[in-house]
């Protein structure tokens, strides 16, 4: 997982897609990130910040209970202990120092959860920056509480509430909001996807998730590798973050896409938001609306790096279905005590679902990155679980 | 018919161009509306073909994409619709990339030319991802216009100028399509910056929704580009013919000056 091709391109996917208005941001963006992630005072003052404010390193926790049984070794990643809950504020607090060396004054975002979205206020807070983030109308009624949160944190919440009324549209408004401002402001996208520079910048700042884990798993397996990394997949900036620091590894790397918007399962090649990579999609092309319990999965493309990856097959792309997600956010909670986002309950699904299968062989070590804590879903998983008794 | 030859000798005769776009298949009339914008002057006409996700688009022409594909449009319909429709002016399909990838380069840009398409616009294909499209389109006689926008810097424009063919589109503003108070500024500044890198035809759009804008935004410009404001007419449920009024009134002071 290195740097992509100068066309911003990981294999035939990603690249540069956008229209003429935006083209010039993109470069001035890749230009200023390519700079400042070579320049060591960035970079320690990135890492400053992820250890002061963010809370890293996060620990690997080993899951005996769990573990026992399913008859696997299972470690979490635990970037549910972050400041804001997810691993997203890796991302964020990059891309909000990256706006402060452009001089930008402004951030858009787009989220589908939220923890974007809150991780990006509470980033732009810290740093003094005006924020508004899109976030569609259904995600703002699921999600009411992060919405209360960005508010808090000074942040405006626009309601997107065109096609989907989800994260897709959330992303259109904000490139929309982009063109229009471009000058005074940075768009802090929330994923490894979108145009060139934002899949490779938002993995390298994601990277250190995986490269953390990588030394961590280490100390607990005595110097070896996991045998499986596991994360979940929507856009894929936890999962590729992970991969980044196992891809050289003998690892294998397993995504796990929800059921209801695989775009690597079900989708084809296609071009949505400024890359290429699998898409869901009508045969004329129509972009589809994905669906998945968790509002930060439901989106209907996937990063272009992880389409690379299957398609090498380094990574391996499977689905989790929504009640199996809830089966394993249960398991989860009364085995571990961690109580985890309904996307990394995705991840926790498919080990359990697996273990002791030819897919996950009884014995083996499994290290699945739990992106996000659940809090921000308790009310919605409590409406499911009462609807089902 | 060839876009650029034809626009060029309209604009060396002295006339100001207009270009009004319509989304194909918004409602059982629209190629009568294509008929009736051509009978009121327009110079060539922008046919959207509509996509679930356009993103250059503000939420006029994202409603009428949304309304056209509820009504079961396709692209292939689209396009199906227009053969054998002669209106006399250049049509120019306005789509975007994904559009084009799923048909397939060839395939897309071969149907453009069969249904009697000779331009195409896809705005979010940029240079730097022009070469497959851009040699497809080629082959099959259709004319790539590309944008340019307030922020291409003076050695890109000169470039984008070079590679568009049909006309270049100046983006008159920095946002996305919809009507506006006024023509901005940058309006004027674009277009005479590409005027004095090319002598193609230079047609500004985005934002001119009255005919006073049209002929303001036209000073510096050879011509314009008019869809918002007659999409809303459409939604809203006026008849052919009064688009082709709205379209008239745009041309009689576009000529006037």
């Amino acid at each position: 997982m290195g740097t992509p091709a100068a066309d911003g391109r990981f294999g035939e996917f990603g690249g540069r897609f956008m229209p003429e208005s935006l083209v010039p941001a993109c470069l001035e963006l890749e230009a200023a990130f390519t700079e400042a992630w070579a320049d060591d005072a960035f970079r320690d003052e990135y890492a400053r910040l992820l250890r002061d404010y963010g809370g890293r390193p996060t620990p690997v926790t080993e899951c005996t209970r769990l573990s026992e049984r399913l008859g696997v070794r299972v470690l979490l990643k635990r970037e549910d202990l972050t400041h804001t809950g997810s691993h997203t504020i890796n991302n964020v607090i990059g891309q909000a120092l990256l706006t402060k060396r452009m001089g930008k004054t402004r951030v858009v975002a787009e989220t589908g959860a939220g923890q974007h979205g809150v991780a990006t206020a509470t980033a732009c807070a810290m740093f003094g920056l005006e924020c508004v983030v899109y976030m569609g109308e259904v995600d703002i009624e699921r999600q009411a509480l992060n919405v209360f949160r960005m508010n808090l944190l000074g942040a405006e919440v626009r309601p997107a509430s065109s096609g989907s009324r989800t994260l897709k549209d959330a992303i259109n408004e904000a490139l929309r909001d982009w063109v229009a401002t471009v000058e005074t402001t940075h768009y802090c996208l929330g994923s490894v996807m979108g145009p060139h520079p934002y899949p490779w910048m938002v993995r390298e700042l994601q990277r250190v998730v995986g490269e953390e884990a990588r030394e961590q798993c280490r100390a607990v397996l005595d110097g070896a590798d996991p045998d499986y990394v596991v994360a979940c997949v929507g856009g894929g900036s936890n999962a590729a973050g992970t991969f980044a620091g196992f891809v050289d590894t003998n690892a294998k790397l397993i995504g796990v896409e929800p059921e209801g918007g695989a775009a690597i399962g079900h989708g084809v090649p296609g071009v949505v938001h400024g890359s290429k990579s699998f898409l869901l999609q009508d045969e004329h092309g129509q972009v589809l609306e994905a669906h998945s319990i968790s509002a930060g999965l439901d989106y209907p493309g996937v990063g272009p790096e992880h389409a690379h990856l299957s398609s090498i097959g380094r990574a391996r792309y499977v689905a989790a279905g929504d009640a199996e997600v809830l089966d394993a956010l249960q398991l989860l909670a009364r085995t571990e005590g961690i109580i985890p986002a309904l996307e990394s309950a995705h991840a926790v699904a498919w080990v359990i679902r697996a273990a002791g299968t030819d897919e996950l062989p009884a014995g083996s070590t499994v290290m699945v990155t739990l992106s996000g804590r659940g809090d921000k879903d308790a009310e919605q998983v409590m409406k499911v679980l009462d609807a089902r008794t | 018919m060839k876009l650029e030859a034809h626009l060029r000798e309209r604009r060396d005769a002295g006339r100001k161009l207009l270009v009004p776009y319509v989304t194909g298949g918004l409602g059982d009339q629209w190629t009568e509306v294509l008929r009736a914008m051509a009978d009121a002057g327009a110079d060539a006409i922008e046919v959207g073909i509509p996509f679930s996700d356009p993103v250059m688009d503000g939420p006029t022409i994202q409603e009428a994409s949304q309304r056209a594909l509820e009504l079961g449009a396709t692209p292939a319909g689209i396009l199906g619709e227009l053969r054998g429709v002669d209106v006399g002016v250049p049509l120019v399909a306005m789509t975007y990339y994904n559009i084009v990838f799923r048909t397939g380069h060839r395939r897309f840009a071969r149907s453009l030319a069969d249904n009697g398409v000779c331009g195409a616009i896809v705005p979010d294909v940029a240079l730097e991802e022009l070469d497959d499209w851009g040699r497809a389109a080629a082959d099959a006689s259709v004319e790539t216009v590309l944008l340019a926008a307030p922020v291409t810097p003076d050695d890109r424009l000169a470039e984008l100028c070079r590679r568009s063919q049909g006309f270049v589109y100046a983006v008159s503003v920095m946002g996305i399509t919809g009507e506006r108070q006024s023509v901005a500024q940058s309006a004027g500044v674009l277009a005479k910056r590409m005027k004095a890198v090319t002598d193609k035809p230079v047609i500004v759009g985005f934002g001119i929704s009255t005919p006073d804008q049209a002929v303001e935004a036209a000073a510096e410009a050879d011509g314009v580009v008019v869809a918002s404001a007659l999409m809303r007419l459409l939604l809203d449920g006026a008849a052919p013919e009064q688009i082709g009024d709205a379209v008239a009134a745009m041309r009689r002071a576009l000529d006037a000056g």
